[in-house]
């Protein structure tokens, strides 16, 4: 398994960031959430591994307050 | 017209055992003659083990209740000599279409794996089934088999000891009693004999209520499995439409928590729903209309002393996946045999250890699988609807999503992997599918037969490439000259030879690449003594 990588890895971070808040621009809470969820799925199918999904869950887990 | 379900089929009748001086003790006696009773019986007589059948009911079930029989079961139903009738009669479909809100989301087809004799599955109504088990019943009768159909006798006491079983029935003449070598209660969900033995049955209670209806239609709607996620004519909640024999289709419609039964299922209301399900154009007439709830639950172990529970009185899954009745039919598969074994005196009462385990792993199998489509097709958060919803948004524009969406998962038979009385895996690189606990796939064999008709009632040994050893009480299963295509890719992989013992419910036992009479016969030995 490949492991989950929590160094940093995004290549110009602000824009990415800035996509992703342009996404939910004009969204109300229930149609953010939606599409929150579609997104998990898209990036859960391309991550693929079982396991490396798990440590990901995991990890967000770990970081809420 | 009278229905099927309307005549009594075995009406009760007086039996010797009831003018007996003292209480008769027979071998085994069955509790309830459901599918799963049936089964057991007609296993048992088959092999020369007197049964006595005994039913608080005349006639087959009231309505299409169970309609899914898988592969598997139609397999058992070939050894037990009543297959052909429910495939001749069944109706066979591939292509399933699901929707959401108004939109059809995709389409599928299952497109089943060639080379087995008996089709993924069939829809047919429980009564067809039940009615054609009870034909094979008189069929063996007629032959002299001894199995004996006691309608309207409802056993209302049971009372357990080391070596038998103490039985009182009711009947319209009054009670009597008998006792048993051994009862297999197969009296359904609700056991009476697992509630007067007080045998708990804990698991999840699911508050969901379904209208089940079963409808003549004169529409050209194609054989299809047609599934419905929060359709307009059943907001938030789900929808199922499926082709049955004799032009009559069933119709699952879930209503959610907290309703008024009798309400729904007043024939007004139930056509209204129906109308604006099936559009204003169809024309349709109610057959029969039911609600039901359910539970995923199971008993602790199947078997206490000389008591062994099978089918619904042991286990309870949602009807997603049609794990409920095909269960059953496994259930008893795996018990006959070894309850014959013990009768004969040739194996010892651990050898009924492993049904527990084997049936536990896969009432566990079932229940997790069931649980799971309940969980997709009833969500139970905010949150478990909103990915749900997700799940199903995608699958309309991507096919990655599809296989998420769970709508009743495929009924496949358990492998038994842990089993106590799995042999060894003495070929390294065979395929997976017929590891020691699997239960044999079919495949063609070169004389146009199928493998699995070979297979089956007694232990047998298979060799592939090899010579299997002439071993007493072992059939030997020749493939027959060339190896085919589907034989090769099912059990030998890429062994260059294999040597399969079967079981007599024709699962894997142990395998090799070759072995000798003195590894077969040691392995035999030990799967008979229990593991």
């Amino acid at each position: 398994m490949t492991d989950l990588v929590l160094e940093p890895n995004i290549d110009r971070p602000d824009d990415l960031y800035a996509d992703l808040l342009e996404a939910h621009e004009g969204l109300d809470e229930a149609a953010s959430a939606a599409l929150n969820a579609r997104l998990i799925l898209v990036l859960a199918n391309h991550v693929g591994d079982r396991e490396l999904f798990r440590a990901a869950l995991a990890a967000a887990r770990n970081a809420g307050a | 017209m009278t229905r099927i379900f309307e005549t009594p089929l075995y009406p009760y009748a007086r039996s010797r055992d009831q003018d007996a001086q003292a209480t008769i003790r027979h071998p085994v006696i069955v509790a309830g003659a459901g599918p799963v009773g049936l089964a057991a019986a007609i296993d048992l007589a088959q092999q020369g083990v007197p049964v006595v059948v005994l039913d608080e009911n005349d006639r087959v079930s009231h309505g299409s209740r169970a309609i899914c029989f898988s592969k598997r079961t139609l397999e058992i139903a070939d050894r037990l000599g009543f297959g052909e009738q429910l495939v001749q009669k069944g109706v066979r479909w591939n292509l399933g279409k699901v929707f959401f809100g108004d939109r059809k989301v995709y389409e599928f087809n299952l497109l089943p794996e060639e080379g087995h004799r008996r089709p993924a599955f069939i829809n047919l109504q429980q009564y067809h089934l039940e009615h054609d088990m009870v034909s094979r019943l008189r069929q063996l009768q007629a032959a002299g088999a001894p199995i004996d159909l006691r309608g309207r006798n409802r056993v209302t006491a049971v009372v357990p000891h080391p070596d038998h079983v103490s039985l009182t029935i009711e009947t319209p003449e009054g009670p009597y009693a008998l006792e048993a070598d051994w009862l297999i209660a197969c009296d359904g969900a609700g056991s009476p004999v697992r509630e007067m033995l007080g045998m708990g049955f804990t698991g999840r209670v699911f508050e969901d209520n379904f209208l089940i209806a079963d409808v003549t239609m004169q529409a050209d709607f194609p054989t299809e499995r047609w599934f419905w996620f929060d359709p307009p004519f059943n907001p938030g909640q789900s929808a199922l439409l499926h082709k049955q024999p004799d032009g009559i289709w069933r119709i699952d419609l879930q209503l959610g928590h907290g309703i008024d039964r009798k309400r729904e299922t007043e024939p007004e209301r139930v056509k209204a729903r129906l109308r604006q399900m099936l559009g204003p154009e169809v024309d349709f007439e109610l057959e029969w209309v039911s609600i039901y709830s359910f539970q995923c639950r199971r008993m602790e172990r199947f078997r206490e002393g000389r008591v062994i529970f099978a089918g619904d009185a042991a286990h309870q899954v949602s009807p997603f996946g049609a794990r409920g009745a095909n269960s059953g039919f496994q259930d008893t598969d795996n018990l006959c045999w070894k309850i014959k074994l013990v009768l004969d005196g040739t194996a010892p009462e651990t050898l009924l250890d492993s049904y527990t385990a084997e049936r536990i792993q896969a009432a566990d199998e079932n229940i997790l699988n069931s649980t799971r489509s309940t969980d997709f097709i009833t969500p139970k958060s905010a949150n478990s609807r909103m990915f749900r919803d997700a799940v199903l948004d995608l699958s309309a524009a991507y096919p990655f999503a599809r296989p998420l969406v769970n709508s009743g998962r495929l009924s496949l038979p358990c492998t038994h992997d842990d089993s106590p009385i799995n042999g060894p895996d003495g070929l390294a690189d065979g395929p997976s599918r017929t590891r020691p606990g699997s239960a044999c796939p079919d495949a063609p064999l070169a004389s146009g037969d199928y493998l699995l008709d070979q297979l089956g009632n007694g232990f047998t040994l298979m060799g592939l490439a090899t010579d299997a050893p002439g071993i007493s009480g072992l059939r030997v299963v020749d493939p027959g000259g060339r190896i085919t295509p589907q034989l090769r890719a099912r059990y030998l992989g890429d062994e260059s030879s294999a040597l399969y013992l079967i079981r007599p419910d024709q699962h894997v036992a142990a395998r090799w690449s070759t072995a000798d009479d003195a590894t077969v016969e040691a392995t035999l030995a030990r799967v008979k003594a229990g593991g």
